[in-house]
């Protein structure tokens, strides 16, 4: 696995450059993912994204839009607007996190 | 008597009774199975009949026809899962208690579930992941004239993720037999970045697609249907217009899975990946498409998780660890029109690549590639199925997914972000 080098020290990345170490995260970091993918973070992307670190606390995997939505109290839309394009994808890269399943 | 009983007579429950009969003796055991419907229906041969290719009536036989003697059925819907008192309730009253019980009860199409997908349904909006909207479909294409054909998926996962492929290219080759190729306009529209979730089948397929002037939507999260404007319209305001959709619904749990508190989002169980076994209940297991396991829904992986099950369940009975661990193996033919076929063999860990299947280096099947014998592998599958998988006889396919014979090609270029400038991964 790649070694990168992101706020002064080393991050353990997959090949598409999603965090594979939860521990490695925090919310200093969660600023450079957000740049690397030209997203400003809000408290509206904040919610989103305290709310996946905590989801994969207790649940071992990532949210997803789905759950982002009846569990974490996002709508789809909004989603959308905060993360364009592909969504699930881009809260698990900020929030340093796996991509979400369902790609089976 | 101890009794287990399984929800569920599809395939993965018929299987599983069917192996665990012999394993449990009968003076110490009762085994009950409940199904809502008597019928039993070969569901990979749904996506034939659109096209006039298998009849109907040729998909369906009575349940009860491969339930073993030994073996309750019930014909009943059911109301919950009792899981603190161990009983399954069932709709009229009816209660089942158990010292184990197998959740066998499958995914379903779910239209309801999108806005405006239900309104048109059988008018200008199909599917054909059930008998009757197969049947259904089938009237409305032996006369359809021509338009735009919107193939179209909601959102993963669904049961037999390759099956909206495989429509796409019969359909492209029906209108092509038809002589009226020309008059039709096919776009595939869905969720994955690509043709496909895993990279290098992904790169296969969509040049399949390419090949066939067959237009790939990617990326593309449906929120609503406009059943008078005739449009799909996306969570970030993209519109495809169609003459003809069909869609393939949002996929879920059985709804008693939910009322029971057993289920996750979508009312799949959460289970132990390798075993089955239930992350909530030391007596539950869930098999088929009705665990949140991460791997295909479709029937290969109940067959081959039942390969390994029946000894994992006879062995946790007497206190024992479980040894054999499931690997997520699923193999699929991919229908390519044309009277061929490919096929894709994969597990949890290690994406479709191209070989030769069973036997390395022989075949007689090729591995993402199409040809005549992987064609004819499927349709002889029909066969294999009621006469060889469901009674749970032996098969000369090993449970495990081999890497022997296979291409472990490394054409998967690394993207650098999550940035959506490389479309290929799912």
């Amino acid at each position: 696995m790649p070694v990168t080098t992101m706020n002064g020290r080393a991050i353990q990345v997959n090949d598409e450059g999603f965090l594979t170490e939860y521990d490695e995260w925090d919310e200093d970091l969660a600023k450079v993912l957000a740049q690397n993918i030209d997203i400003d973070l809000t408290d509206a992307h904040w919610k989103v994204i305290r709310f996946l670190r905590e989801d994969y606390r207790t649940q071992g995997e990532t949210a997803t839009t789905r759950r982002v939505q009846t569990v974490g109290g996002v709508p789809t839309k909004e989603q959308f607007t905060l993360f364009p394009k592909k969504p699930a994808k881009k809260m698990a890269y900020i929030a340093g996190l796996p991509k979400p399943h369902g790609c089976v | 008597m101890r009794q287990l009983v399984v929800l569920g007579g599809g395939t993965a429950g018929t299987i599983a009774v069917n192996k665990l009969r012999p394993r449990l003796p009968r003076d110490e055991w009762t085994i009950t199975v409940v199904d809502q419907s008597d019928t039993h229906y070969y569901q990979p041969g749904f996506l034939f009949i659109p096209f006039g290719i298998y009849r109907p009536d040729e998909m369906v036989k009575p349940r009860k026809r491969f339930i073993p003697s030994g073996v309750e059925l019930v014909e009943a819907e059911i109301d919950r899962i009792v899981a603190d008192d161990n009983k399954v309730l069932l709709v009229g009253g009816q209660e089942l208690p158990y010292d184990y019980l197998v959740i066998a009860t499958g995914t379903t199409p779910r239209p309801d579930q999108t806005p405006g997908m239900t309104e048109d349904m059988g008018g200008s909006v199909h599917e054909f992941y059930t008998y009757d909207g197969a049947t259904r479909l089938a009237e409305k294409l032996a006369t359809w004239e021509g338009g735009h054909l919107v193939v179209h998926v909601t959102e993963m996962p669904i049961k037999c993720p390759v099956a909206p492929l495989e429509f796409t290219f019969l359909a492209e080759s029906f209108f092509s037999d038809r002589g009226m190729r020309d008059r039709v306009e096919i776009t595939y529209v869905t969720p994955l970045e690509g043709a496909f979730t895993k990279p290098v089948s992904s790169k296969y397929l969509g040049s399949m697609l390419d090949e066939r002037k067959i237009v790939l939507e990617p990326d593309f999260m449906v929120e609503s249907i406009d059943p008078e404007a005739k449009t799909l319209v996306s969570f970030d305001e993209r519109e495809i217009a169609y003459d003809l959709l069909v869609t393939v619904p949002i996929n879920m749990g059985a709804n008693a899975i939910a009322r029971s508190g057993l289920g996750d989002d979508l009312n799949y169980v959460p289970v132990d990946k390798e075993t089955l076994l239930s992350t909530a209940h030391s007596n539950i297991f869930a098999i088929g498409d009705a665990s949140n396991i991460p791997a295909s829904k479709a029937g290969s992986v109940a067959h081959f998780s039942m390969d390994l099950f029946p000894e994992n369940f006879v062995r946790h009975l007497q206190g024992l660890p479980m040894t054999a661990k499931f690997d997520g193996h699923a193999n699929c033919f991919i229908e390519t029109g044309h009277g061929k076929a490919l096929l894709i063999d994969f597990n949890y860990d290690t994406e479709p690549l191209p070989g030769k299947y069973p036997l390395p280096g022989v075949g007689p099947f090729s591995l993402l590639k199409e040809t005549a014998v992987n064609h004819w592998g499927k349709v002889m599958f029909r066969w294999i199925y009621w006469n060889v998988l469901l009674p749970g006889r032996k098969t000369p396919l090993p449970a495990l997914m081999s890497k022997a014979g296979k291409q472990m090609e490394n054409t998967v270029e690394p993207t650098a972000t999550a940035s959506g400038q490389h479309n290929r991964k799912g």
